[in-house]
This record gives C-alpha cells, sequence and structure tokens, in this order.
C-alpha cells in the first residue's frame, strides 16, 4: 500500500483515492499536544514550534469516506474463509490438517537424545493407585505357557520369540511419569529391556519407518523408529520390580515415558518392522486421536 | 503512530461542512490479527474445556476429586478426540497471530499506542476514580487510557503464557524446562487452566467496553477508522466554526 495523496482541503475538492497514511501527514500538526510523545513521525518538529499552529487537517467528502470504509471492511474478507470450520464435510477435513500439522511439527520437535525426567522412589504413585485403563477389558486371559512374540517384517530373524529370550536382554528399570491424553499422570517404576536391545536381536531394519504391534485383546498402536530407539523406550515386563500383573499387560507391553499413554500398548502379541501402516496407526488414532503425540 | 486524523465533509450547496471527524486507529495488521486471534481464542477456550471435561481434576487420578462439571453445552469438540483437534489446529493459528501482531507492533512502532511504559503510571489512579464514578473524566490526548494500555499489555502477556503453559502440558518432556518453570506437569496444567480464566476476564471487560463505547467503536476494529465527534447540527448553517 503506497502513501495516500489526502492534502485536498479546499471546499468541494474530493480527497485522493484510498487512505490516508500516518507518515509525513500534516494531519500531524493539527493533534493534541500529548501524541508528541511519539519519537517518530515528527521530522519537522523542531521547526513547527517556531511557527504559529496551522490548522492542515485532510479533508473527505462523506461518501467518500464510506467508501474508503467499505474498502478497508472488504480487506477483511478473506477471514471469512475460516467460516469454512462450519462445514461439517470441509471441517473434518480441515482438523485432520490441523492435527496432521501438529504432528509433523511434533516429530520436528521429539529429540533422541533428551531423556524423560526421571524420579526418586518416593515421588512413585502406589502401585495400587496406578490406574488401570484399556478399551475393552483388564485382563484378554493369555496364556503365558503358550505366549510368544511373534516378529514379522523388516527384520533378518523373524520368527516367534519366547519371554525368556527377551527377559535374557539387559534390564533397566526407570521411574518415569505416565501421562494420559484425559490429563491425569502417574509416576510409576517400569522394567524391561529397550526396545532398540530387542531391534537389535531380531536384526531389524532400523531405517524403516514404523514399529507396529497388536496385542491379545486386538488393540493395536504403531511407534516412529526415533522414538522406538530412544533409550527409555522399554519392552517392559516390570512393574514396581515385580513381573506385570494381568491388568497392566501381563506378559510384555511397551513402557514409552517419550509417548502418551496410549501408544504404550499392553498384552504384547504381535511385533511388525514396517515402511507402511496402511491406514492403521492405532487404535484410538483411527478415531481421530493424535497418531504422534510425543510428549 | 497510526493517527492520521481526516475531518469528513459534506456539501450543501456551494459550501462544504465539516460534520465528523475520523481517527485511523487500527492499521490492517492489526484487524486482521485481532479477529483471527479473537476466533482462535474462542475455540481454544471451548474446547479446552471440552478436554478439561475428560479429567476436570487437577489432583490424582485415584481417588479422582472433581473440581467442576463444566456443561458440554459450552464446549467445543463434542469428545475428547475432537476437542483435542480443535485445539491442536487453532493453536497454530493463535500463535502466528500473536506473533504476527507483536511483530507488527514492534515494527511499525504502533506499540507506542498500546504499550503500557511507566509514564502512563500517573494516569492510572484518575482512571481508575473515572471508572468507578467518584471522578471526573481525566483529559485523553492518547487513542488508549492509561487503563486500556494496561489491559492490552497484560492481555499480551497473558497470550505468551496461554502458548508457554500450553507447551509445558503438550511437551513436558521435549519443553521440561518450562514445566520446571511452571513448577513442574501439574502446576502447568493448573496455570494454563487459571489464565484461561484470566483470559476471558479480560475479554469480558473488553466486551463491556466495547459496547459501553458505541458503534463507532465497535467498527472501526472493522474498517480501522473511528469516527469521532458527529456534529448534528453540521447541516446547519452556521452551526460550527
Amino acid at each position: 500500500m503506497e502513501p495516500d495523496e489526502t492534502k485536498a482541503t479546499g471546499p468541494n475538492k474530493i480527497a485522493g483515492e484510498g487512505t490516508p497514511r500516518q507518515e509525513g501527514q500534516p494531519a500531524q500538526e493539527n493533534q493534541p499536544p500529548a501524541m508528541d510523545d511519539s519519537s517518530v513521525a515528527q521530522p519537522s518538529s523542531g521547526q513547527t514550534s517556531a511557527e504559529p499552529p496551522r490548522i492542515l487537517n485532510p479533508q473527505m467528502a462523506e461518501r467518500k469516506f464510506a467508501q474508503v470504509s467499505r474498502r478497508e471492511l472488504l480487506k477483511l474478507a478473506p477471514l471469512l474463509a475460516l467460516g469454512a470450520f462450519a462445514i461439517p464435510g470441509a471441517q473434518e477435513w480441515l482438523l485432520k490438517k490441523g492435527l496432521g500439522f501438529s504432528d509433523w511439527a511434533s516429530a520436528l520437535m521429539f529429540r533422541r537424545g533428551h531423556l524423560a525426567t526421571t524420579f526418586a522412589d518416593s515421588a512413585l504413585t502406589p502401585f495400587e493407585k496406578f490406574p488401570i485403563n484399556d478399551y475393552d477389558v483388564d485382563d484378554p486371559g493369555v496364556i503365558f505357557e503358550n505366549w510368544t512374540l511373534t516378529v514379522t517384517g523388516l527384520v533378518k530373524k523373524p520368527g516367534d520369540y519366547k519371554l525368556e529370550q527377551i527377559q535374557s536382554l539387559p534390564l533397566q528399570r526407570q521411574n518415569t511419569r505416565h501421562v494420559c491424553v484425559e490429563g491425569w499422570d502417574a509416576i510409576g517404576r517400569f522394567g524391561g529391556t529397550r526396545l532398540s536391545n530387542f531391534l537389535n536381536m531380531i536384526g531389524a531394519d532400523t531405517s524403516a519407518r514404523f514399529i507396529s504391534v497388536t496385542c491379545a485383546d486386538d488393540y493395536y498402536e504403531s511407534l516412529d523408529m526415533a522414538t522406538a530407539l530412544h533409550p527409555q523406550t522399554l519392552l517392559c515386563w516390570e512393574m514396581y520390580d515385580r513381573p506385570l500383573t494381568r491388568e497392566h499387560g501381563a506378559p510384555l507391553r511397551l513402557n514409552i515415558p517419550a509417548k502418551i499413554g496410549y501408544k504404550q500398548a499392553k498384552y504384547l502379541t504381535d511385533l511388525k518392522v514396517t515402511n507402511v501402516l496402511n491406514g492403521k496407526v492405532g487404535y484410538w488414532e483411527d478415531q481421530g486421536y493424535s497418531g504422534f503425540y510425543g510428549l | 503512530m497510526s493517527d492520521a486524523v481526516i475531518e469528513i465533509t459534506r456539501a450543501k450547496g456551494d459550501e462544504t461542512e465539516v460534520v465528523a471527524r475520523a481517527v485511523y486507529e487500527h492499521p490492517l495488521p492489526v484487524r486482521i490479527c485481532h479477529w483471527l486471534n479473537a476466533i482462535s481464542l474462542f475455540v481454544m477456550a471451548g474446547s479446552g474445556l471440552q478436554i478439561f471435561r475428560a479429567f476436570p481434576s487437577f489432583g490424582a487420578k485415584i481417588p479422582q476429586k472433581d473440581l467442576l462439571n463444566w456443561p458440554k453445552a459450552f464446549a467445543i469438540g463434542g469428545w475428547l478426540g475432537g476437542a483435542l483437534q480443535w485445539h491442536l489446529t487453532f493453536m497454530w493459528i493463535y500463535i502466528a497471530t500473536g506473533l504476527v501482531y507483536v511483530g507488527y507492533e514492534l515494527f511499525s512502532g504502533n506499540y507506542r499506542q498500546v504499550l503500557f511504559t511507566r509514564r502512563d503510571l500517573p494516569g492510572v489512579w484518575p482512571m481508575v476514580r473515572y471508572y468507578l464514578f467518584f471522578g471526573p473524566k481525566p483529559e485523553q490526548a492518547e487513542v488508549y487510557n492509561p487503563l486500556q494500555k494496561h489491559a492490552y499489555t497484560t492481555v499480551i502477556v497473558l497470550g505468551a503464557l496461554m502458548v508457554l503453559t500450553g507447551f509445558a502440558i503438550w511437551k513436558p518432556i521435549q519443553f521440561s524446562w518450562l514445566a520446571w518453570l511452571m513448577g513442574g506437569f501439574h502446576w502447568a496444567r493448573l496455570w494454563h487452566f487459571i489464565l484461561m480464566w484470566a483470559m476471558l476476564g479480560f475479554v469480558l471487560g473488553h466486551l463491556v467496553m466495547v459496547i459501553l463505547h458505541g458503534w463507532n467503536n465497535f467498527i472501526s476494529m472493522f474498517t480501522g477508522w473511528k469516527i469521532t465527534g458527529w456534529k448534528r447540527t453540521a447541516w446547519k448553517r452556521g452551526s460550527d466554526g
């Protein structure tokens, strides 16, 4: 927008096109004294104080002013595009895009080497007060003797892995905060092995994009590789130094302090290393929750 | 400064009379940011309250003590997942308009019109007296009086704190220092909630003042131009100098 010519002051003379602008306008000289506190836009203030005060307001015909105002109003018209959020079909699409953008930004913010805060034992939520959340049943009735973790996808050694094999990997115990999407959180003590250890064991292609898991209760989840390789991401078989109880996901669950609770699937039965999720990101994600949800 | 003043004239026979003055108070970027921010604030508060409904407490999950049961009718999103979609979409509009606004104010020098500084302090008490009906109306030379400047400056700080507490809840690990500054994850969530009510308090006061100041003031946030001093008798020859 260029500064407009609005000096027309004579009778019946219509002021120039467009909007008067602040800089260098004669109008400045006709303003109340306190306006002088502005240190800008008063280039000739030193001289004007010597001159007698002049009244030099630009003038504009009423009709012209109405036109100018209307034009200014119309410049806001693009904001009406937000009205698209009121159209049911468009709304769904737009919100999906918004959530997608948030997920994209979240992945950028994630730092693989940055650890979640760990807590002293005294800060732990007592085990009996650690909430149990599931989408269906507390205990899907896993038969422990027959249980294996079935590994498929981009790995050198696919197959069924017994719990003892997984537990032969280095044990890591950590007191970390578990944050639920609902808004509550609890600090728990979790034990297991780094998922990265297991990925190493099965010869996973860590340049693949995702780890996807399915569970005994038909819950399913997926995890980006960067978070899967995070040093606090565990294949977890212990809580509070004791084997997982059934309602907390026995015999094996994910414990991912860097992710929201619903990504930390329980009662694991299958693990796949893959580049495609075929629209199956996770049980809650596929209903509209964030797919990345890193903390 | 955006204090361009013009006189609005009306042709009357051979002569032209000044019938009103108009001040260009709100540059286009400010108006755009104002309305985008207002809309996004509305969505953020509504969806935020729907998110809050999922766990309306600031204590432990077990046992859960609810703080208040916010009615669903005054919330946006319908369910937790839907509300999060609204929240995580409009927060970017909220942040962007905030940044563009502050950037524009600093760059253009327009902040002088709005920013509350030490120089505004002496004017605070007279203005409070006036608003509380026991003092005369102080003379006002600037676009905004000291209390307005105070409110508009405070609300920028509030907005920034809303974003920071929001990030502390959303990314308590990546921004662990933020969560720490706020006193931990729980406090960050509580601050976010308290600040929202402070923000809504501002909005309420703002709306009351807009209503009290009338149509010309309200419309200026759309056109940029605020019409002052209509001379209603101006059409009568010789009624104004």
